[in-house]
């Protein structure tokens, strides 16, 4: 196989204060260009696994790692954190987490400088970071005073600041409106048509089953599923099965083969799913 | 449009619960957060705010117990004037689960939060016992009463806060986007959470983002836009406004844009949950059927 841009191998991860390991034995890889999608119940292990990639895990938060993780051909475990924040851009979970600055632009302004963009550029790169997240005319602003979700927007334009060619997005969109979760995963699809790659973490898979190529079921820390989104969203028993669910069309036509005893196909989006309903209700 | 109560009873009759009069909230900073807002709430109502992000949703709800008072306006809570009153009693009245967990206080651990709210309430210790029992079943709590909700995650923590508000049981319960963070479990048990709060006759108001919770509840829907109220109607009429819903950047459940594009449903419908639609085909396959009886045996 063609070197991926993200292969994890046999990674086995223990936080230290853990009796078990809260990832086992996982191994899964994503080509250059594609979107994967990671669900998983609350505690299945999802942030660490993407923490891990960065190399955030273990090597500022502490535990014990085995196995191998590649990011570009490159090994992230003999790579620092530093080094890889020039490739790997990562938006963390809790926003709030993440800001720390004065104003919004020394906010953005923040990631930057620390991969050394010269300050001519910077000013551009803000300006475009903030239109990408609808944030405009917010630079004077302090973090602290902006909405919950206008705090996630701008943890999204730090990041996107730094221009990475991968990127990794821990429930971004949690606190965002129907209009802004679109234009994230439309930011990912974007970066996409340039040859970059993008893992996401979401618990509403509406929007991954619409975006993404590849989807990762985690569950108790090992992988469940891993294929398609149309292999692992049409596995509707199976999900339900890890107190998941798939798309509400998926769920839909579902339930009508079981009640109707009807033969569609399980569809994983809207536009499909109008197909295959109409088509055999004529 | 008018506030219609959940059970249907004539509202103009009654006296309203809480009420929003011609309110406004300007930050120190001199922006502007909340304009012109009027607002009644009726006993036993389940309330939703929708509105994108920073129009003004979490500021206008951070009025009901006082954390915040209007800079333009009153607001009234069970015939109390917020801005007379002090927060001690206003929190008595009116419970709140912050959007940022990391906003709300907590004792050291899950179990004493728990049972903070009751020791307030002068119960006994049984009554105690038994209301901080339901909310550790229902939240599964078991294995963490001993940690302290500080080493917990934002959605556990969001969990306890919605536990504790459940021991204690106010009059009016204010659940600051509750489903963030949440897996399809713990969004299944916010919507019963609702569903009991409304059983029991409390007041629930409810911010989000999550229009599958506002599918399954179909509950009286405010929506805010730039500070400023701009609908206030049952959800499904609200999302069959293609107007507001674009304006506010709306966005109804997968299932209702699904109903939409089908050709042969009611059109004069918006279903928004999945069963609604399998009710309405097994509805139509009955009657059809009957036609067909009706037809052949004539
Ligand atoms: N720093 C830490 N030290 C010890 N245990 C941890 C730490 N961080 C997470 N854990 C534990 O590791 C497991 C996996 O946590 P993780 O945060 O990766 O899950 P997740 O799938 O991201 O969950 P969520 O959907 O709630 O974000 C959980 O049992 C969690 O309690
Ligand atoms: N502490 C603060 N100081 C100054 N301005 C603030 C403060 N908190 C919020 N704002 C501003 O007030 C407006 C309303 O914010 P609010 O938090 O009420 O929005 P929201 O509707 O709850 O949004 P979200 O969906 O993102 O939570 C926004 O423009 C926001 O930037
Ligand atoms: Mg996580
Ligand atoms: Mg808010």
């Amino acid at each position: 196989m063609a070197e991926q841009a993200i292969e994890v191998t046999n990674l086995t991860f223990e936080y230290p204060d853990t009796e078990e390991p809260v990832l086992k034995d996982i191994s899964f890889s994503i080509d250059y260009g594609e979107i994967l999608g990671i669900i998983g119940p609350t505690g299945a292990g999802k942030s660490t696994l993407a923490m891990c990639v960065n190399g955030l895990v273990p090597q500022v938060i502490n535990g014990e790692m085995e196995g191998d993780i590649k990011v570009k051909g490159m090994n992230v475990h003999e790579s620092n954190v530093a080094a890889m924040s020039e490739h790997v851009g990562f938006v963390f979970q809790e926003p709030e987490n993440q800001l720390s600055q004065m104003t919004i632009e020394e906010e953005i302004a923040f990631g930057m400088g620390n991969l050394g963009v010269p300050r001519e550029e910077m000013l551009g790169r803000i300006k475009d970071a903030l239109s990408q997240v609808s944030l405009e005319g917010f630079e004077e602003r302090s973090p602290l005073a902006l909405s919950g979700g206008q705090q996630q927007r701008l943890a999204i334009a730090a990041v996107l600041a730094m221009r990475p060619t991968i990127m990794i997005m821990d429930e971004p969109t949690s606190m965002l409106d129907p209009k802004g979760k679109n234009e994230v995963y439309d930011v990912l699809k974007n970066l996409k048509a340039y040859g970059m790659t993008g893992i996401i973490i979401d618990h509403e898979v509406e929007r991954i089953a619409a975006y993404c190529d590849k989807v990762l079921v985690l569950d108790g820390g090992e992988v469940q599923m891993f294929g398609t989104t149309e292999e692992v969203f049409t596995k509707i028993d199976r999900l339900h099965e890890l107190t998941l669910h798939a798309p509400q069309v998926t769920e839909f036509l579902s339930q009508y083969n079981q009640q109707f005893d009807g033969k569609l196909d399980l569809a994983t989006t809207v536009k499909k799913a109008v197909e295959v309903y109409e088509s055999a209700n004529k | 449009m008018k506030a219609q109560t959940n059970n249907g009873e004539g509202a103009e009759t009654m006296q309203p619960y809480m009420s929003v009069k011609n309110v406004s909230h300007v930050y120190p900073n001199g922006v502007t957060a909340v304009k012109d807002i009027d607002l009644d709430i009726y006993e036993g109502e389940v309330v939703a705010i929708l509105g994108s992000n920073g129009s003004g949703k979490t500021t206008l709800v951070k009025h009901f117990n006082g954390l915040l008072t209007p800079t333009k306006g009153e607001i009234t809570v069970g015939g109390l004037n917020t801005k007379k009153e002090k927060i001690s009693k206003l929190s008595s009245l009116v419970g709140y689960v912050f959007q940022n967990p990391n906003h709300q206080t907590f004792l050291p651990s899950v179990r004493k939060e728990l049972e903070y709210g009751c020791t307030n309430l002068k119960m006994s210790e049984s009554e105690m016992e038994e209301r901080v029992n339901k909310a550790i079943e229902l939240f599964e709590l078991e294995d963490k009463l001993e940690d302290n909700p500080f080493d917990l995650n934002s959605s556990q923590r969001k969990e306890v806060a919605m536990a504790s508000i459940m021991a204690v049981s106010p009059k009016v319960i204010v659940l600051d986007e509750p489903t963030t963070g949440q897996d399809h479990k713990g969004c299944k048990r916010v919507l019963d959470l609702v569903r009991m709060f409304k059983e029991h006759g409390h007041i629930v108001v409810l911010i989000t983002h999550d229009m599958h919770l506002i599918g399954e509840l179909n509950c009286r829907t405010i929506v805010m836009n730039q500070s400023r109220k701009i609908a206030d109607d049952q959800a499904d009429i609200v999302f069959s406004h293609k107007g507001i819903m674009k304006e506010a950047g709306l966005q109804p459940p997968q299932i209702t844009s699904f109903a939409n594009d089908l050709s042969n449903l009611d059109s004069s419908k918006t279903y928004l949950t999945v069963d609604s639609i399998l009710s309405w085909i097994k509805e139509n396959k009955e009657k059809k059927e009957e036609a067909v009886q009706i037809g052949s045996g004539s």
